[in-house]
């Protein structure tokens, strides 16, 4: 299918016909400006994401590395390959790293920036400018937290919990405050999106035909901008506690490390939205283009995503059912967070709507929407079950929390970019890669993150607490299976690697190979710098709108 | 190619490439300043936080520290600010107006009034590192005997630190808009978005100002 004809199916946006006669003069974003000044001083929001997937992906490296040192540690109960102390620090910049240089900005960041324009037919975010100083300002907090974990690292643990982190020997300031930094290039995104999303839609783009991966978007983007404040905040006392004994946190003195907690986990919940609120925004489009059909019930999707985001304002409390809580309190926030369950299952069921009676396409991005949804039930469902008191006084703190968290943040999330790289890929390169490979790398991620987090639940179970360094001998059957399973997400990561970059090289030139009918696919792949050519499109049918795939597109079938 | 094109429209004010029309980049501008507004309350919000539930464990300390503020140096600069914050509103009204030569004055006078706010400020600190009224385990005052009042100066220097702050980022913000009310004089009936942008930031400022006063001085 050339690119034209799918651009002339119905719904196609005038100003289209004469896209192509005018290409020659139009080239696309990656080759216009090829000096590296255009690339790091651009305002394109196309650029800008491709520059964050640079260092989203080389961090992710390096967060993937931690972790692979965490399992070769835990192979054997005794000393494996690191001293106790080298141990806590890898734990904690693993997490450090993952969370604040790894998902937050990953699909926002990568995919947001490049697909949002795109999806509301506009030339580029609202404040191009800021988007650049974002990904600065990113690299700026990045640096810091680098610096700090070059030279020495922290043994606290991503959690940064008072009085320890006031105390520790380790170099505990660079690292909160490259986190600080970091909070505020997620800030700008946020920002920007928002306004985006309010001023940039292109005529025929209402907010109910707006892509479900914007709504997902902006309800993200409002907690970004509510809640990161905070931490931020929280980040500059306990620096300042740090350095300069500020006393905030000081229990000699009065201070409540109890309140520090609150603070914490006011903006450290809401981030697990930030993380995984994208990825189901990533799956409502994967699901709807590859079901050939317009996603089911539409609107209570879009509210789910605000609803999430809100709701997830008022659950921060579970993370503190045995820090001294009452026990009042306790029941409150537990019956809260069982709301987000609520919004995550409507969402749940009306994919499982939109694959039912589809002509599903069995790619690759799809096969990650298959472990999407496993990961999002089985964690979803522990999630219910860790927000019931009773139950959580008991897996608090053990391997049965990190597992629940891996699978439903880390794994609904990973899945969701690997299908999200997958699934634009065309988009942003114009080229595609070996789909055999893509569903053998698939397969292999899926079973090893299983491989990885299925035992760590079973060792939660039988009491192993998370963070220690020695464990006793009747856990080691369930840690070996771990680790096992870990290489084995590192060998899928592996491969996709390898074929990815040779997609990028040599991988065939396509324009819209999934005949996706998402606003984001009606320019070219990879689209000119100002996104489209000629006026802005108008947009007369909503999204995904396919014809009913039983009749008019069986013969038409891509 | 990278950059997005600018293309004068009527009135002065730029318009950039990628907005539909002046109104929305206008739109857009303001909306931009609200949501970062909204961030700023939230960031002091976590400090009142910390406030209240210092408060609610020390209110002897609470009432017993207040006291030995200076409330007099208090008031004024709460009228000094509010008045700076006249001014800076003003300045958006002249701006409307076209009268560059009276938007640059009243900048003028709010940063005359911000910065006379911090001269007080830093005689209030003086006296608190004079006396021992000081954060945590360098607070050394013999005056206030009551448990907790460490963490009432922990959060008054935290606060009115982070405040001062941010009154200098305003002054920094609002002695660029001057220079340019005085130097260019572009602003007018269509042409008014930064003063009106710089003088939200300062009201902000203000603003806090007004919580943090009888937090800490009217206990």
């Amino acid at each position: 299918m050339t690119p034209s004809s799918s651009i002339a199916a119905p719904g196609a946006a005038p100003g289209h016909e004469a896209h192509h006669d005018e290409h020659g003069d139009h080239p696309s974003y990656l080759v216009d400006g090829t000096t590296v000044k255009s690339w790091l001083l651009t305002v394109d929001h196309k650029r800008i994401g491709i520059m964050y997937m640079f260092w989203v992906l080389l961090f992710f490296l390096v967060g993937g590395i931690f972790a692979l040192m965490i399992r070769l540690e835990l192979l054997t109960p005794g000393p494996t390959i690191m001293d106790a102390m080298t141990y806590n620090r890898t734990f904690t910049l693993h997490g450090v790293v993952m969370i604040f240089l790894f998902m937050i900005p990953a699909i926002p960041a990568i995919f947001g920036n490049f697909m949002l324009p795109l999806m509301l037919g506009a030339k580029d975010v609202a404040f191009p400018r800021l988007n650049l100083l974002s990904l600065y300002v990113y690299l700026a907090g990045a640096g810091f937290a680098l610096w700090g974990m070059l030279n020495g690292g922290l043994d606290t643990g991503w959690t940064f919990y008072t009085p320890y982190s006031a105390h520790t020997t380790t170099t505990v300031a660079p690292v909160l405050f490259g986190a600080f930094i970091i909070g505020f290039s997620s800030i700008l995104t946020g920002m920007n999106f928002i306004v985006t999303a309010h001023t940039m839609r292109a005529p025929g783009i209402t907010w109910f035909k707006m892509p479900l991966f914007v709504w997902a978007l902006y309800a993200t983007s409002c907690i970004q901008v509510l809640a990161t404040p905070v931490i931020g905040l929280l980040l500059l006392l306990v620096s300042a506690e740090n350095l300069f004994n500020l006393g905030m946190f000081d229990v000699a003195r009065g201070g409540d490390p109890v309140l520090f907690q609150h603070l914490f986990w006011f903006y450290s919940h809401p981030a697990v939205y930030i993380m995984v609120l994208p990825a189901f925004g990533v799956m409502s489009e994967v699901v709807s283009t590859f079901s050939r059909k317009n996603i089911f019930g539409y609107r209570a999707v879009a509210y789910s995503s605000v609803g999430i985001a809100f709701v997830g304002f008022f659950a921060w409390g579970h993370h503190m059912f045995v820090s001294g809580q009452s026990t009042f309190d306790a029941g409150i926030f537990g019956a809260l967070s069982m709301l987000v369950g609520v919004f995550t299952a409507i969402k749940v069921f009306n994919w499982v709507g939109t694959v039912y009676k589809g002509a599903v396409e069995f790619t690759t991005p799809f096969a990650y929407f298959c472990g999407f949804l496993f990961f999002t039930v089985f964690g979803g469902m522990t999630g219910i079950a860790v927000a019931t008191v009773s139950l959580d006084v008991a897996w608090h703190d053990t391997y049965f929390v990190v597992a629940h968290f891996h699978f439903i943040m880390v794994g609904a999330t990973i899945m969701a970019f690997l299908a999200a790289l997958h699934y634009w890929f065309p988009k942003m390169f114009g080229k595609t890669y070996h789909e055999g490979w893509g569903l053998v790398s698939a397969a292999l991620i899926i079973l090893g993150f299983n491989a990885t987090f299925i035992p760590q639940f079973l060792l939660g179970n039988a009491g192993m607490p998370r963070r220690y360094y020695e464990y006793p001998e009747r856990f080691q059957a369930l840690n070996v299976a771990s680790t096992a399973g870990a290489s084995l997400l590192a060998f899928g990561f592996v491969i996709i690697a390898l074929y990815l970059t040779w997609a990028l090289i040599y991988g065939k030139r396509v324009d819209n190979p999934w005949g996706s009918k998402g606003y984001e696919w009606l320019t070219a792949s990879p689209p000119p710098t100002h996104n489209f050519v000629g006026p802005q499109p108008t947009y007369p049918e909503e999204p995904h709108f396919y014809v009913d795939p039983k009749k008019a597109e069986v013969s038409d079938a891509v | 190619m990278q950059s997005s094109h600018s293309a004068s429209a009527p009135g002065g004010a730029k318009l950039a490439a990628h907005f539909a029309s002046l109104d929305v980049q206008k739109h857009a501008a303001r909306l931009g300043m609200w949501l970062f507004l909204a961030t700023e309350i939230l960031l002091f919000a976590g400090l009142f936080a910390c406030y209240a539930a210092y408060r609610f464990l020390f209110p002897e300390a609470w009432a017993a520290s207040s006291r030995s503020l200076d409330l007099l140096m208090g008031s004024i600069n709460t009228i000094v600010l509010i008045t700076s914050s006249f001014t800076a509103a003003m300045a958006v009204h002249y701006a409307k107006e076209g009268k560059n030569k009276l938007v640059g004055h009243m900048f003028f006078l709010t940063l005359l009034m911000a910065g006379a706010f911090l001269v007080i400020k830093y005689f209030e600190y003086k006296h608190k590192f004079h006396i021992g009224t000081l954060p945590g385990r360098y607070y050394f005052y013999d005056g206030i005997q009551v448990p907790g009042a460490p963490m009432f100066f922990t959060v008054y220097f935290a606060s009115t630190a982070l405040h001062a702050f941010h009154v200098i980022i305003g002054m920094t913000v609002l002695a660029i808009i001057m220079v340019r009310a005085y130097r260019k004089g572009d602003f007018g009936p269509n042409n008014y978005t930064a003063v009106e942008l710089g003088s939200m930031y300062w009201h902000l400022v203000d603003l806090v100002w007004i919580f943090l006063f009888p937090m800490l001085y009217l206990v």
